[in-house]
């Protein structure tokens, strides 16, 4: 009942802190003239020539062993990557889900042989990866899981639809979560994870506009579709167990409260260095919410760093991340005054609008916020 | 966690248990002094915890001895730990002994201190000093020095915070032999002494959160309505999870300006957590409320012990608009492209204040 809401203190890393020094110098260069309304798509923003350098510069799959392509770095060292890049509105998408969760997942439950012929493309900022999770039927709740990989001679045939696959257009293969056995009603049982190659016959790849006019995200519908069974991730029928598990990769890290950061800054750049009283308040409670949230989340790369459980840790993270960009936008047309085309405004008055725009999806994609909350209501033991 | 802590925060909790009930935090509340509880928080050395072992500390990190004022937090607070522990360092980093008992502290306005034989003339005043008509020692920093001024030496008029504890006002003017007076030490100027007095506040904000939260998720699990506790109905869940995002977020800006308060970024810690924890207390003891219905609006209830609590001490010691102002300033000072590297690397909030 009485839950354990402390998170640790990251310890302080020289070589991480180094490293940042370094990497702010090459993002300056790489975005220098980039506008803030581009650097707004922030983790949206798909770049591959960009991914290709920063997989150049090792800093795609820090973390997994070298065999593998990685570079054996520290988690605090990745972290460090990570935000710099996302803080600085850099074009991470294409390699983002591939370093974040689909690498770690074959890590951990991968072949030898799926783990030497992936891993080394997605640390070169090669190979992409996409989520397919969701369905038209199939949102919150998961388990409900309809697309179907039926088990045949020498592989699988796969029938369905995922929707609202971020990336489905550009990435090469998905991490499909589908059912391989048993009826939906089966929930979690008989649930598996394939990677699919997204060239491979039978796979109709449909991009769907979102609310800030950007072509992110897809239905894909499978009609028989072949993947050989050296496609299967883990163990048939262990799908449910290895998909929660990257959730805590998931929902902890800083792109959970660094989304609105081009907003944020293009604001104090406007209000300059004397505001006034109720401006400087307005800017000084973003900052305690954002060191606080910076504390947390980097708390909680140590609890993983430790092999600690931080999945109640990670949600409150990403609940409180999410309130936190989605207030940004509201704070900033308090703040400043934008009239529609006004020559001192307009450039910030597009990024408003982008950034408006682009805010509910925070408290949707990776679990909504009533999912979320209720995560943490059964860390309280009350469900 | 070191081992010197965790059995310290181990015997500090049980001390508190056993010996801290309501009784207690509402003994506190009348302006009282549960002097059973002075004893034996006292028996344990605890208000040294802050200072040199070789002063009669424990030897502990700063940042881990101010860790223990959040446990007294968690029971209302109803001695002043804190108050104690803070004056206790301000003594010990002017060379000063450390009070015999139990000490709080101030800064003095209009203060005038100058030598007088061989001694010195000291006057001033200051309102609202937490618990000084219980203090042995009231520690009182200005012009230019500190002064450590025992009961006799000044006139308390009792006050109150808005949930009761004593928050007194003082006046001085009383010749003074010279070992109760010395040079102000540089650590603890008059931004570091409000500082002192709202990291402690955050501190014990973050621990009353955390007993609001258990007793709220308590209580929902024993209330029965429509044939089942509401704990069971998914508006009181919600409703208990942000409880819990907020008690977490306290818990973590309070610890962020505990583990600042000995280098250069104390003040930025402070503010951070001040004006983070102090929102998070608005908005738990609002949904506490909330979900306690009617019982939790009686005298009667013990959840007032906090929530009262948590509504006066955010207003402190500066209020969150005090301290996002003075976050805000700081962040300022580079804004656009200086915002992100203010956010990872905090300069000194000093300068920019
Ligand atoms: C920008 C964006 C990118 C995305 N990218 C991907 C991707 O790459 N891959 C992928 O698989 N999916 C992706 N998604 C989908 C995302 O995971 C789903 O939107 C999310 O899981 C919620 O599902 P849903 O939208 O169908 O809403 P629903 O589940 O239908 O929920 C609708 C509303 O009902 C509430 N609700 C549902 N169940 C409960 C409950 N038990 N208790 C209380 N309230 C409930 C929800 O909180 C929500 O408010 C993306 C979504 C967005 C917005």
């Amino acid at each position: 009942m009485s839950a354990d809401l402390s998170y640790p203190a990251a310890p302080f890393s020289e070589a991480a802190e180094q490293l940042r020094t370094e990497v702010r110098a090459f993002l300056a260069e790489e975005l220098a003239g980039v506008p803030p309304l581009v650097r707004a798509k922030s983790w949206n923003g798909f770049d591959a020539a960009f991914s290709r350098k920063l997989g150049a510069r090792g800093w795609i799959g820090m973390t997994w062993p070298t065999q593998y392509g990685g570079h054996a770095r520290s988690n605090a060292e990745r972290y460090v990557v990570v935000e710099e890049t996302l803080a600085s509105g850099a074009p991470v998408a294409a390699h983002w889900i591939a370093d974040r969760q689909s690498g770690p997942l074959l890590l951990r439950y991968g072949t030898e042989a799926q783990k030497q012929r992936y891993l080394p493309g997605m640390a070169a900022g090669e190979t992409y990866t996409c989520i397919g999770m969701s369905e038209p039927d199939v949102g919150s709740d998961l388990a409900a899981v309809r697309t179907r990989a039926e088990p045949v001679e020498g592989g699988f045939r796969i029938n369905g639809t995922k929707l609202w696959t971020t990336n489905a257009h550009n990435a090469q293969f998905m991490l499909l979560f589908c059912r391989t056995s048993g009826t939906p009603a089966d929930r979690h049982k008989g649930t598996s994870q394939i990677l699919v190659d997204l060239s491979l016959p039978g796979i109709d790849i449909r991009p769907i506009t979102d609310l800030a006019g950007e072509r992110h995200f897809n239905e894909v519908v499978f009609d028989d579709a072949f993947v050989p069974a050296d496609a299967l991730i883990g163990a048939e029928g262990n799908g449910w167990e290895q998909v929660m598990s990257e959730l805590a990769y998931e929902r902890s890290g800083p792109e959970r409260f660094l989304s609105s950061m081009a907003l944020l800054v293009e604001m104090t750049r406007l209000l300059g260095t004397t505001p006034g009283d109720a401006a400087e308040a307005a800017v000084g409670r973003l900052v305690a919410h954002l060191m606080t949230l910076r504390r947390m989340s980097r708390g909680v790369a140590a609890m993983l760093e430790n092999k600690q459980d931080a999945g109640l840790h990670a949600t409150i993270v990403k609940d409180l991340g999410a309130l936190f960009e989605q207030e940004i936008p509201d704070i900033a047309r308090q703040l400043i005054a934008v009239a529609p085309n006004a020559p001192a405004t307009r450039e910030f008055g597009k990024l408003l609008a982008y950034t408006v725009a682009s805010v509910p999806a925070f408290s949707l994609r990776g679990g909504t916020r009533e999912i979320l909350r209720g995560i943490i209501a059964r860390g309280l033991g009350l469900r | 966690m070191n081992d010197v802590l965790e059995i310290l925060t181990e015997t500090a909790t049980r001390l508190f248990e056993q010996k801290a009930g309501d009784d207690a935090a509402r003994a506190a509340r009348r302006g009282e002094l549960p002097e059973s509880v002075w004893d034996a928080v006292a028996e344990i050395g605890l208000p040294f915890a802050l200072m040199p072992e070789e002063a009669g500390g424990f030897g502990l990190a700063e940042a881990d001895a101010l860790r223990l004022i959040r446990i007294g937090g968690g029971f209302g607070s109803p001695v002043p730990l804190g108050e104690t522990m803070l004056a206790n360092a301000m003594l010990a980093a002017a060379g000063l002994p450390p009070a015999d008992r139990i000490a709080t502290f101030a800064e003095l306005e209009d203060a005038h201190v100058v030598r007088e034989g061989d001694g010195w003339r000291v006057s001033g005043r200051a309102s609202g000093v937490p618990w000084a008509r219980h203090a042995g020692t009231i520690t009182l920093l200005g012009g230019g020095h500190i002064i450590a001024a025992r009961v006799g030496d000044l006139a308390v008029t009792p006050g109150e915070a808005g949930n009761g504890l004593a928050r007194d006002d003082l006046e001085i003017d009383a010749r003074l032999p010279a070992d109760q007076v010395a040079p102000r030490p540089a650590r603890f100027d008059a931004d570091a002494v409000e500082a002192a007095g709202a990291l402690m506040r955050a501190l014990e904000m973050a621990g009353a959160l955390q007993t609001v939260l258990a007793l709220t998720v308590q209580y929902a699990g024993e209330r029965i309505q429509f044939g089942k506790p509401i704990a069971k109905l998914q508006a009181i869940q919600q409703q208990l999870a942000v409880v819990a995002d907020q008690c977490a977020a306290a818990n973590a800006a309070a610890e962020l300006a505990a583990d600042a308060w000995d280098g250069d970024t104390s003040l930025l810690g402070v503010a951070v957590a001040k004006a983070r924890v102090g929102e998070a207390a608005g908005i738990a003891a609002s949904i506490a409320h909330q979900v306690h219905g009617a019982i939790g609006f009686t005298e009667e209830h013990r959840l007032h012990l906090f929530t009262k609590a948590l509504w006066s001490w955010r207003d402190e010691f500066g209020s969150e608009t005090v301290w996002q102002r003075r976050l805000g300033k700081a962040a300022l000072a580079a804004p656009g492209d200086g915002f992100w590297p203010f956010i990872t690397a905090p300069t000194v909030l000093e300068q920019a204040a």
